[in-house]
């Protein structure tokens, strides 16, 4: 039953096992995609109703920028996160406590750190349909964006990379479903308001918006506003795409480690 | 092909906490063989599978897989052997024909064979005409065939079986047992652990039994039956206090017995030749007298 094939030479890191995690979660996304679209065009609808209209006729400007446009752009980095995170945290729970899944991926000639980088490449894709999406909507409700809109999914890939990480870092550490409570209102609520996305940083007390500008999904919303209305200028772009790398490193490695200890006794 | 044997473990531990699952074991697997790692739960068994796939790491000894010593050379080791869990980890989200595309290329298969190492792997899970269902919809038999074939995708040198039919009908047991002796019969290497005696007397050619974390006895199944427990066995039923007149009267004559529920077996059966005993049958000696020879425990 051997093949005649001879040995493939076998990397650390393998670019093609990146690639075949990638395409798992592209053949099971080819049934389930209605779920995921449907999501991404249903929330913003009603973030813009109940916040854009409720909120706006109250906010006439904020930062520069309508209430309306402030918040759409805050709606796309709210999808994008939450489309990231939250994969990364219930799927890397349940793949490795519940499905054994990851378990049988890494019989095969598959490292930890592939894995974890092949789900967060690949939510990282996903949520880039997602934030073009959302921006659809945007364009729909009348929102005036600038040709830098070219640059969302880029945005949505670099930001979702490191939020699917993060979601696995914390996954690994569960030994129940009940800790998802914990990662939930401890880590998801605060970085989803406390981000500039419905509102801006600079109102909230000091130490609040210091924990605002660490946070990977400020410098996401800010580069998106960037695109859809013009950016600030190079340098303070350049901080913001830096952020955003340094915590893709980090959350990519924080995983790796966690996942590592989890799985391999 | 190189000389190295197909598994090789020496003074291996690996410890949980306190407890040490694998205690000072050596293993010796050779390549083309059908071997056998017998013992109850507990015994160590699955953490010695585990150690071999590079998802467990020994605290001390040396683990070699095909040539390549582990944990540094796992990945070698993983892409040229396969692996049938003893957890069932199908991946449900995909179907059949998916299950085995995904595993292809994890594990690399050159895109060019990769089609017919799949076609390949639904003719050996029997499963050709399901290859579109969902995986969630297979009975327990299908979800163990495909198993064992996703296993084999790649074509290994060496596959590792861990507890091949746990919980299984017999039949289907009987249909796993004829696809397991297929894949020893095309040459490649067969290390399987059980806790079913029946199943390592029939296919293992080699079997190691393993308590406590390591090898009490290790050979041929046959040898082993006639080096411990001799030709024969005497099996007495009846109550407890008859049972324990036998036990006592086969001990003066200095043979061995073991007792399992409602029955005695009394072992070397053969020096009992010409004397009188009121009961009993006589019957074939099993690996299952050895193991309980060996640990003094009944196994499952």
């Amino acid at each position: 039953m051997s093949t005649a094939s001879p040995p493939i030479a076998q990397r650390r890191f393998e670019p093609a096992v990146v690639g075949a995690i990638v395409y798992r979660e592209w053949r099971v996304f080819r049934r389930v995609w209605f779920s995921t679209a449907f999501g991404s065009i249903v929330e913003p609808i009603v973030f813009f109703i109940g916040f854009g209209f409720g909120f706006g006729a109250l906010i006439s400007e904020v930062a520069g920028l309508s209430y309306f446009e402030f918040m759409a752009t805050g709606t796309i980095a709210i999808g994008i996160m939450f489309s990231a995170l939250f994969p990364g945290l219930i799927n890397g729970y349940a793949r490795r406590k519940e499905k054994h899944l990851y378990d049988g991926q890494l019989a095969a000639p598959v490292s930890v750190a592939e894995l974890v980088a092949g789900e967060s490449l690949w939510n990282g894709l996903r949520v880039s349909v997602v934030a073009v999406v959302t921006l659809g909507v945007a364009f729909a409700f009348g929102v005036q964006m600038g040709p830098g809109v070219v640059l969302v999914p880029v945005i949505a890939v670099i930001s979702g990379f490191g939020l699917s990480a993060t979601g696995a870092a914390f996954a690994a550490k569960l030994r129940s479903w009940h800790g998802i409570d914990i990662v939930i209102g401890g880590i998801i609520a605060p970085m989803f308001v406390v981000a500039g996305t419905f509102f801006p940083l600079d109102g909230l007390p000091w130490w609040a918006e210091m924990v605002g500008r660490i946070n990977p999904l400020h410098h996401c919303v800010e580069l998106l506003r960037g695109a859809a209305f013009g950016f600030p200028g190079l340098g303070q772009t350049m901080l913001h795409v830096g952020a955003l790398l340094v915590f893709n490193l980090v959350a990519w490695f924080a995983a790796v480690r966690l996942v590592r200890r989890a799985l391999i006794d | 092909m190189s000389p190295s044997p197909a598994v090789l473990l020496r003074d291996v531990v690996k410890r949980f906490g306190a407890i040490a699952a694998v205690d000072h074991l050596d293993l010796e697997v050779s390549r083309g063989a059908c071997f056998g790692l017998l013992g109850p739960n507990g015994a160590g068994k699955s953490t010695t599978m585990r150690l071999l796939t590079g998802q467990a790491v020994a605290d001390a000894g040396t683990v070699e897989v095909l040539g390549y010593g582990l944990p540094h050379g796992s990945r070698q080791a993983r892409a040229v052997s396969g692996v049938v869990p003893q957890i069932d980890n199908l991946d449900d989200e995909l179907t059949v024909v998916e299950n085995l595309d995904v595993y292809a290329r994890l594990q690399r298969v050159p895109r060019a064979e990769r089609d017919a190492a799949v076609r390949r792997g639904l003719e050996t899970a029997l499963l050709v005409d399901r290859a579109h269902t969902p995986t969630s919809e297979l009975s327990g038999g299908m979800r163990r065939r495909l198993l064992i074939a996703r296993g084999l995708v790649h074509g290994p040198e060496l596959v590792l079986l861990d507890e091949p039919t746990v919980g299984l009908d017999p039949q289907i047991r009987q249909q796993l047992w004829a696809t397991i002796a297929d894949i020893r019969a095309s040459g490649v290497t067969v290390l399987m652990s059980t806790h079913y005696i029946e199943e390592a007397e029939r296919l293992c050619d080699q079997v190691a039994i393993m308590h406590a974390g390591r090898v009490v006895a290790s050979g041929p199944p046959k040898e082993l039956i006639a080096e411990l427990v001799g030709r024969e066995v005497l099996e007495v039923a009846g109550t407890p206090s008859v049972l324990a007149e036998v036990e006592v009267e086969a001990r003066a004559g200095g043979l061995r017995t073991r007792r399992s529920g409602t029955t005695v077996a009394v072992l070397d059966a053969e020096r009992l030749d010409g004397q009188a005993w009121a009961q009993g049958e006589r019957r074939a000696p099993t690996l299952e007298d050895v193991f309980v020879v060996l640990t003094g425990e009944e196994l499952a």
